[in-house]
């Protein structure tokens, strides 16, 4: 067998011990409560994290983990996702995007079909590598499917200035880039609905804009707790939440103090603001249109916009009237209450969008419970 | 130009991946048109009677960007993984053939490099390559080299696996760490490879099963688990044995820098392909004896019992560090990096 260090040792001890303590804590409170708690994570890759950890599994007696509008693709309205797909069958274009958007269900095709057909399109993980693509290909049009949170926002902003400082003209980004702090905003606009009783706020989107960014959830009446995504992380965070519930403290605390900072990271938003502004509104998948929730280029990048530089016309965008994509991101339903999941939506013929993103929440629930 | 809805299927990426497309693919075309008892042993290799013997034969296209990565090339590749699929079905490899089909604008001293690559994993094998063909296509991509290798093998007579044979109570062994191939891909396509990224466990299983062969008739059935990972190979044992498998976490390898490279891209090790691993499924009286001939082999010393069979209805589970249990469902699509 593979030689364990100490240092890994330890730390399963310490999870052994923390997970304990959620439980016990949470098994009381559930019984003070007289149901499950409801608590919502809010961001996609804590969905997948929880469940591939076991974690989900052991707390099911006590907690009712819902997924929230935090996985990039699953929050992206069918219009947007159509727009996008039909530049890889434009004339001398060729897109460079994230992996997960491969597989993603348009109304009439998929990226992967396109490429299948004779389109080109390329898998990055970095954004930067899109501009080396522009400078290779001096004759494709490259776009960037510049499509994420305020995770991804820099490091698209950065490509805008690299194709600026090379002169390219051959590379252009489409922004489909949301907010997350609105969407809470939004979620909680009609009181508690779902009657959550705390959120697990995501890791990555507050690296950059701090945990304060979040304090506005306090005036809800219900905790949060910002966490990381190792095992001791989700622990950590699961427990400072269900803490948070106990002693009835409406606020935002954060359990994932090595990486995320209160005031975020200040040169990732200076960055974010040189190329990006925020929209007056923006059309989300289950939510509807919610005013400042994403971002578009500025206008002295309009010329990089693929947006307004690549028209393209798309008929109007057909969803299955079955899928229940838009209750799932939030937390109005679990996927098993879908009618589709895992019967006709699966992630080889995946209906919803939440089905094929890996970050998704239907696509978390067929691979891991 | 308007976009509207296809109603013609074409082949896309993930009917290659080995997953439920690929599954899809073989029920409903190559199947019900080639359909014979050799075929529908659907084995790692057909097992082919002939008087009193028993050959093994299988076939391979090795298609793999970049052709050079950390521990390997796709000429050992396709060495070892026909090698590989005859070893793991109980057979001695004897004689292979190789088949490459060459993109135009392919620089002849790469193709040499292969080339080379592939006789010298042979030759430690003393496997001869005795047939072989040459084609050129255009394919717009200099990269893209094509080798298929078949491979002829005897097989042991003591070597009866088969997935049916699996009874509750066996215990699952893994011939050392998982998903070292399938991170090097990856770690090479993402240009994240330094000194300590990923390295190829790339190698042929001829000599590992040689010291098997006092244990073969407690053995059931062994894989070796490439495309898909170990999970899909465990899936598939565990359906075709009409058997659950429940795998410890906590007795499953995988090395710091392939978790790393696979925490980094959101993708799950277990699906991350090995291409010098074996697992085997094998009776419990025997596992002890098993794993000690195992780890005197060079490069499974870290072989590990991974998990159990129990009576079940075909599904295998995954028991995690922190003790809670998942259950590990086919692949459906290759592994994609992720957006945040």
């Amino acid at each position: 067998m593979h030689k364990q260090t100490d240092f890994q040792s330890r730390d399963e001890v310490l999870a052994q011990t923390l997970m304990e303590r959620v439980n016990r804590l949470g098994r009381r409170l559930a019984e003070e409560k007289g149901r499950k708690l409801k608590i919502m994570e809010v961001c996609g890759t804590h969905t997948v994290a929880y469940a591939r950890s076991g974690i989900t599994d052991l707390v099911s007696g006590y907690l009712d983990l819902r997924s929230g509008p935090g996985c990039p693709i699953c929050v992206t309205h069918q219009q947007d996702l159509d727009r996008v797909f039909s530049l890889a069958g434009l004339e001398d274009t060729l897109i460079v995007t994230f992996g997960d958007l491969l597989r993603v269900p348009g109304s009439f095709t998929t990226l992967e079909k396109e490429k299948a057909g004779g389109g080109r399109v390329q898998i990055c993980y970095s954004p930067l590598e899109a501009v080396e693509t522009a400078a290779r290909n001096p004759l494709a049009k490259v776009i960037f499917i510049a499509i994420g949170f305020e995770t991804t926002a820099p490091a698209a902003a950065a490509t805008i200035l690299q194709a600026e400082a090379r002169q390219l003209t051959n590379f252009w980004a489409y922004p489909v880039i949301k907010l997350v702090p609105p969407a809470i905003s939004a979620l909680l606009q009609k009181g508690n609905p779902t009657g959550l009783d705390g959120f697990l706020l995501p890791g990555h989107v507050s690296t950059v804009l701090g945990s304060n960014a979040f304090s506005f959830i306090s005036k809800s009446g219900i905790p949060a707790v910002v966490a990381g995504f190792e095992s001791l992380d989700l622990l950590m965070g699961l427990y400072t939440l269900l803490k948070f519930i106990a002693e009835k403290k409406a606020a935002v605390g954060n359990a994932y103090t090595h990486v995320v900072r209160e005031e975020g990271n200040e040169t990732a938003r200076k960055l974010i603001g040189r190329c990006f502004e925020v929209e007056a509104e923006t059309l989300w998948r289950g939510l509807g249109v919610i005013p400042e929730s994403g971002y578009t280029l500025k206008p002295r990048y309009a010329e990089y916009n693929a947006r307004q530089q690549f028209i393209t016309d798309v008929a109007a965008a057909e969803t299955d009237p079955l899928c229940i994509c838009g209750e799932v991101i939030t937390g109005r339903a679990t996927p098993h209450e879908c009618p589709l999941f895992s019967r006709r939506c699966t992630p080889s013929s995946p209906v919803g969008p939440c089905m094929v993103s890996p970050e998704g929440a239907c696509g978390a629930y067929y691979h891991y419970m | 130009m308007k976009i509207e809805k296809s109603t013609q299927e074409i082949i896309i990426s993930s009917h290659g991946d080995g997953g439920l497309l690929t599954h899809q693919l073989l029920q409903e075309i190559f199947f019900p048109a080639f359909r014979n008892e050799w075929l529908e042993q659907a084995g790692d290799a057909a097992i082919l009677e002939l008087n009193d013997l028993r050959l093994a034969m299988t076939t391979d296209s090795f298609v793999v960007s970049p052709l050079f990565f950390k521990g390997g090339d796709i000429g050992k590749l396709a060495v070892c993984g026909t090698v590989n699929d005859l070893v793991v079905s109980g057979a001695r490899p004897l004689w292979l053939s190789a088949a490459f089909i060459l993109p135009e604008g392919m620089e002849q001293a790469e193709l040499k490099k292969v080339v080379l690559s592939m006789e010298e994993t042979a030759r430690s094998l003393e496997l001869p390559i005795v047939t072989g063909d040459t084609k050129v296509v255009d394919s717009g991509n200099r990269e893209n080299l094509f080798i298929n290798t078949t491979g002829i093998g005897l097989v042991y007579p003591e070597a009866q696996f088969h997935p049916r044979n699996i009874q509750p109570s066996d215990v699952v062994i893994a011939s050392g760490s998982i998903g070292d191939h399938g991170a090097a891909i990856l770690a090479e396509r993402l240009g994240f490879t330094s000194e300590n990224s990923p390295v190829s466990d790339c190698a042929p299983l001829a000599a590992l099963a040689e010291k098997l062969k006092p244990y073969f008739n407690e053995i059931k059935v062994m894989r070796d688990p490439t495309r898909g990972g170990l999970a899909t190979t465990l899936i598939e044992l565990a359906a075709a044995g009409g058997v659950d498998l429940l795998l410890e976490e906590k007795m499953i390898c995988v090395k710091p820098e392939v978790s790393a490279i696979a925490g980094i891209l959101g993708v799950d090790p277990y699906f991350l392909a090995s291409e010098g691993r074996a697992v085997l499924i094998a009776r419990a009286a025997a596992c002890s004896d098993i794993l000690k001939t195992l780890k005197t082999v060079p490069g499974a010393e870290a072989s590990s019992i991974i998990g159990v069979a129990w009576q079940g209805t075909g599904n295998a589970y995954l028991r995690t560090r922190l003790g809670g249990t998942r259950r590990l469902k086919m692949l459906s699509g290759t592994p994609l990096p992720r957006i945040c």
